[in-house]
């Protein structure tokens, strides 16, 4: 039970550093799906391939390039902070396409009426489309805040001390070496399974709020 | 520009981890699709309790990290007397966690067959078995096809995962050059421009794979 309660002090941390990734991803997602729908020549294959690169390379990858890359020349790269930024840069790049699905989800005709109108492009996307399309990345997005609650793990390689962190500790000074995990992983279990509940509620709600 | 001297230096140590981290990408992947074949078929069971105990074993597999598995694997076995080696409990892990996900996958797949050729099927007089074997199973896979090949580039950027266990894989190969040298960012841009150069035409593949199967749909 002493265990339990050790691994539970990692929650705060794996909720806290899931949270802040997904707001950086939610704001940042925004440019790279506009830029990524840009007809400025040049912007929409910028936008595509920081997309791409962002989404291909492994989330360790990113902490090490950011904690062991950056972290020599910039002493401020602590543990946390480059295990947000990492997560968080991923998380632009896969909130952006889910922006875009929900940009494209949105029928033209609705555009066209904007326009009819009088509004300007802008003033359409702004007013219109954007909270349509916010709306309609629900589900999506709390799909991929879920997956990333467990990759948020990946942060115990450079020592932020979340759940997995915890465990190991926890497996290492104990004599049970396999307990821990397991109470790790059901914490996890525990955490999403729920979740992934409330998002095909949310979904099924959701659809029906959307103009067609 | 010392990155035209320090990269072909790096070269062949990471050349051998990539080589490392594609054997157990595909090793699991191997292992893992038909394990999440038989889930995906079981799920479907007529029998109540195998459907909840298959479901229960999806969910618990999917909402577990595969960080964590990997760490169960790991180091959580061997006090239970089995000892894996790196590379054993890396591929058994990643395997795990492929036949989770991909169980869903597969059912999705599944399900998309149309219960009137499952019927005909019946009427022509096949059995349950030759059904599934000949008509739903061939058809279904198909159908996953796209999202399998998304899935296995996510399962080839997990192999990184298994720097934890000291698996010498490219992620390894990568951060003990770094070590040495001291020019971690260096070397660690390198490695991962070594994983984006074949998850990123790789999910081309998927768009394309997508594009050629809604053709026949």
């Amino acid at each position: 039970m002493d265990i339990f309660l050790t691994i539970l002090q990692g929650v705060p941390m794996t909720i806290g550093l899931t949270v802040s990734a997904l707001a950086l991803g939610a704001l940042g997602g925004i440019p790279l799906a506009l830029g990524r729908r840009s007809t400025i020549p040049g912007v929409s294959f910028v936008a595509v391939s920081l997309i791409e690169i962002l989404r291909g390379i492994p989330p360790i990858v990113w902490l090490f390039i950011i904690y062991f890359g950056l972290g020599t020349a910039l002493p401020m790269l602590d543990p946390l902070t480059s295990a947000v930024a990492g997560l968080g840069l991923i998380s632009c790049a896969y909130m952006a396409e889910i922006y875009r699905g929900g940009l494209s989800a949105i029928t033209r005709g609705q555009w066209e009426a904007g326009e009819a109108l009088g509004m300007g492009r802008q003033s359409v996307l702004t007013f219109i489309i954007g909270p349509q399309v916010f709306r309609v990345s629900i589900p999506a997005a709390a799909s991929y805040a879920i997956g990333l609650l467990k990759d948020s793990s990946v942060a115990y390689t450079i020592g932020v001390s979340e759940i997995v962190y915890f465990a190991n500790d926890q497996s290492r000074q104990s004599s049970d070496a396999l307990g821990p995990f397991f109470l790790s992983a059901l914490v996890y279990v525990i955490m999403t399974i729920p979740c992934a509940w409330a998002t095909r509620a949310l979904d099924a709600r959701l659809r029906m709020r959307v103009a067609r | 520009m010392n990155i035209l001297t320090d990269w072909p230096a790096f070269l062949p140590g990471l050349l051998a981890g990539l080589g490392v981290s594609v054997q157990v990408a595909l090793l699991s992947l191997l292992i893992g699709i038909p394990g999440g074949l038989l889930l995906a078929i079981g799920a479907s069971s007529k029998t109540k309790l195998v459907r909840i105990l298959i479901i229960g074993i999806v969910e618990i597999g999917r909402g577990t990290p595969a960080l964590v598995v990997l760490q169960i694997f790991y180091f959580g076995l061997p006090a239970s007397g089995l000892t894996l080696s790196s590379m054993g409990a890396s591929v058994v892990a990643l395997a795990a966690t492929t036949a989770a996900y991909t169980s869903e996958i597969l059912r999705g797949g599944l399900q998309a067959v149309p219960q009137g050729e499952v019927e005909a099927a019946g009427a022509l007089g096949m059995s349950r078995r030759d059904t599934l074997r000949f008509i739903v199973i061939p058809q279904g896979f198909r159908v996953a096809i796209p999202s399998l090949i998304g899935f296995a580039i996510l399962i080839f950027q997990a192999t990184s995962l298994a720097y934890t266990v000291a698996l010498p894989e490219l992620l390894s190969q990568a951060y003990s050059i770094g070590s040495t040298t001291f020019n971690y960012l260096s070397v660690l841009v390198l490695a991962g421009l070594m994983y984006a150069a074949i998850t990123i035409p790789a999910s081309w593949l998927t768009s394309r794979a997508e594009k050629r199967l809604a053709r026949h749909l």
